[in-house]
């Protein structure tokens, strides 16, 4: 194996490693929303110092690469889409963050009538989902795979764009609830970009893969 | 719309039996650059020489297929007429050892029996040198021995040799493989220069050289053309797999 195919593999490795910590960030506050788990809260708003430590780490690594192995063709093209990877994971973790952080800041458990109303845990699911599929995209280079995550993404967007509604509908008949769902809105609105971000993620994956940038373009 | 200097069509070359450039089709268009890559024994240099008929001058070397430069045909042409036209540029710095920077750059003109009045001389020397660059180190030692510049110079002085002959087309074959860094650089930076008057196709094994200099690149892999694009897309996104693994260092 060449150096630079060292380097790129250690890299990949770093990536997958960086995935594998974001996803169960989501997980974990998925699990803390759920459970009402505010010590599982905490640990993912500490462990989100983790996640900035391997954004730092990546982004150093790919600019180690570029200055003393002059990447070209595919290898260019895979530095470059770790180094907007890396970007996007690391909002993800945020996002993680976040919604720990909405966690710690309710004092009862969600009512599981607003849970279900608003298709809250649903939505989770296929955001953990789609984190999931890119992940699996990427290790094993699967466009196929990738392109999959457009139309699951859309999935997202509409739970959405009727949450409004919904939580206007349960505000109605539960006006006592306005901090819990306006929190559950707020929970909606940083899962559909989760969708966002993994939208991005498979853009890249696909443009280090076939040299296709997608970006800005209607994925029909 | 860019006009072609060079075209061959079905241009093949041999050392005795054994093909080493086979069927190779390619248009080289007016003021570019064009690098020719390949690993070692892919045939690139002999195309090179090939195309201003230096690869005949070797014992059972031949070529067939065809060279145009412009829309006459190369191999129809005198040789001597051809390397006027199409000047080369080697390796190594060969400035003729006996011959003052002055008589170097001139070399053409008497070797091909061409006399000129002094003034012409002058005109001519004082043109190529400033062309390479060279003209302000040396102007004031024009009588000195071409063989007391320093690597660089002296590459650049064997650059203005050809360039003095007024080309068209100048040919180098690894041109700074022998010079240091910041001689390279130097050379580097005259090809940008040059292409506004000449068309320049430059054999390289650097391949960081080839997406410095070069508008387009050539790939040649076991005698064939494999790859021949604009040096973004060779180095972003090769079409041809043996291109990709050549540049990425994949090669077995």
């Amino acid at each position: 194996m060449t150096q630079i195919e060292t380097e790129l593999q250690r890299l990949k490795k770093e990536v997958i490693n960086m995935w594998a910590l974001v996803h169960s960030q989501l997980v974990k506050a998925k699990t803390a929303m759920l459970n009402f788990d505010k010590d599982l809260a905490r640990e993912v708003v500490l462990k989100e110092r983790r996640v900035n430590g391997y954004e730092l780490k990546i982004d150093c690594d790919c600019e180690d690469i570029f200055a003393l192995l002059s990447p070209v063709a595919v290898d260019l093209r895979f530095v470059l889409a770790v180094l907007k990877i890396n970007t996007n994971l690391e909002r993800i973790g945020d996002i993680a963050e976040g919604i720990a952080k909405y966690i710690l800041s309710i004092d009862e458990p969600f009512q599981q009538e607003l849970l279900s109303t608003t298709h809250i845990v649903e939505m989770y699911e296929a955001s953990v989902n789609i984190l999931e599929d890119t992940l699996s995209a990427f290790e094993n280079e699967d466009t196929i795979l990738a392109r999959s995550i457009f139309k699951k993404d859309e999935f997202l967007d509409e739970i959405n764009l009727r949450s409004h509604k919904l939580i206007e509908a349960y505000l109605k008949n539960h006006p006592e609830d306005l901090d819990h769902a306006l929190y559950a809105l707020s929970i909606i609105r940083k899962l559909e970009r989760v969708g966002d971000q993994s939208k991005n993620i498979a853009e890249e994956i696909i443009f280090y893969i076939e040299a296709k940038v997608l970006k800005h373009k209607s994925h029909h | 719309m860019e006009s072609t200097v060079i075209k061959t069509v079905d241009y093949n070359a041999y050392f005795g039996d054994n093909r080493v450039v086979k069927d190779v089709n390619i248009s080289i268009p007016k003021n570019h650059v064009i690098a020719v890559m390949g690993p070692s024994g892919c045939g690139k240099t002999t195309f090179l020489r090939g195309i201003n008929r230096m690869h005949e001058l070797i014992p059972h070397a031949k070529a067939d297929g065809k060279i145009f430069l412009h829309n006459e045909d190369v191999m129809q042409m005198h040789p001597i007429f051809v390397r006027l036209k199409i000047g080369m540029v080697f390796q190594r710095p060969n400035p003729f050892p006996n011959l003052s920077i002055y008589d170097n750059v001139i070399a053409g003109y008497k070797l091909n029996g061409i006399k000129l009045q002094r003034a012409d001389k002058d005109k001519i020397v004082e043109e190529a040198l400033t062309k390479v660059a060279l003209w302000n180190e040396v102007k004031d030692s024009l009588r000195k021995k071409g063989t007391f510049l320093s690597g660089g110079q002296q590459q650049r002085l064997c650059i203005a040799r050809a360039v003095a002959m007024l080309p068209e087309v100048l040919l180098f074959d690894e041109p700074t493989s022998a010079l240091d860094p910041i001689s390279t650089s130097t050379v580097e930076e005259l090809f940008h220069e040059l292409k506004k008057n000449y068309t320049l196709i430059i054999v390289t094994h650097n391949m960081q050289q080839a997406a410095r200099v070069s508008d387009r690149t050539a790939f040649f892999y076991m005698g064939e053309l494999v790859e021949y694009d604009d040096i973004k897309k060779m180095f972003t996104n090769p079409k041809d797999n043996r291109t990709q693994n050549y540049i990425t260092g994949r090669f077995s």
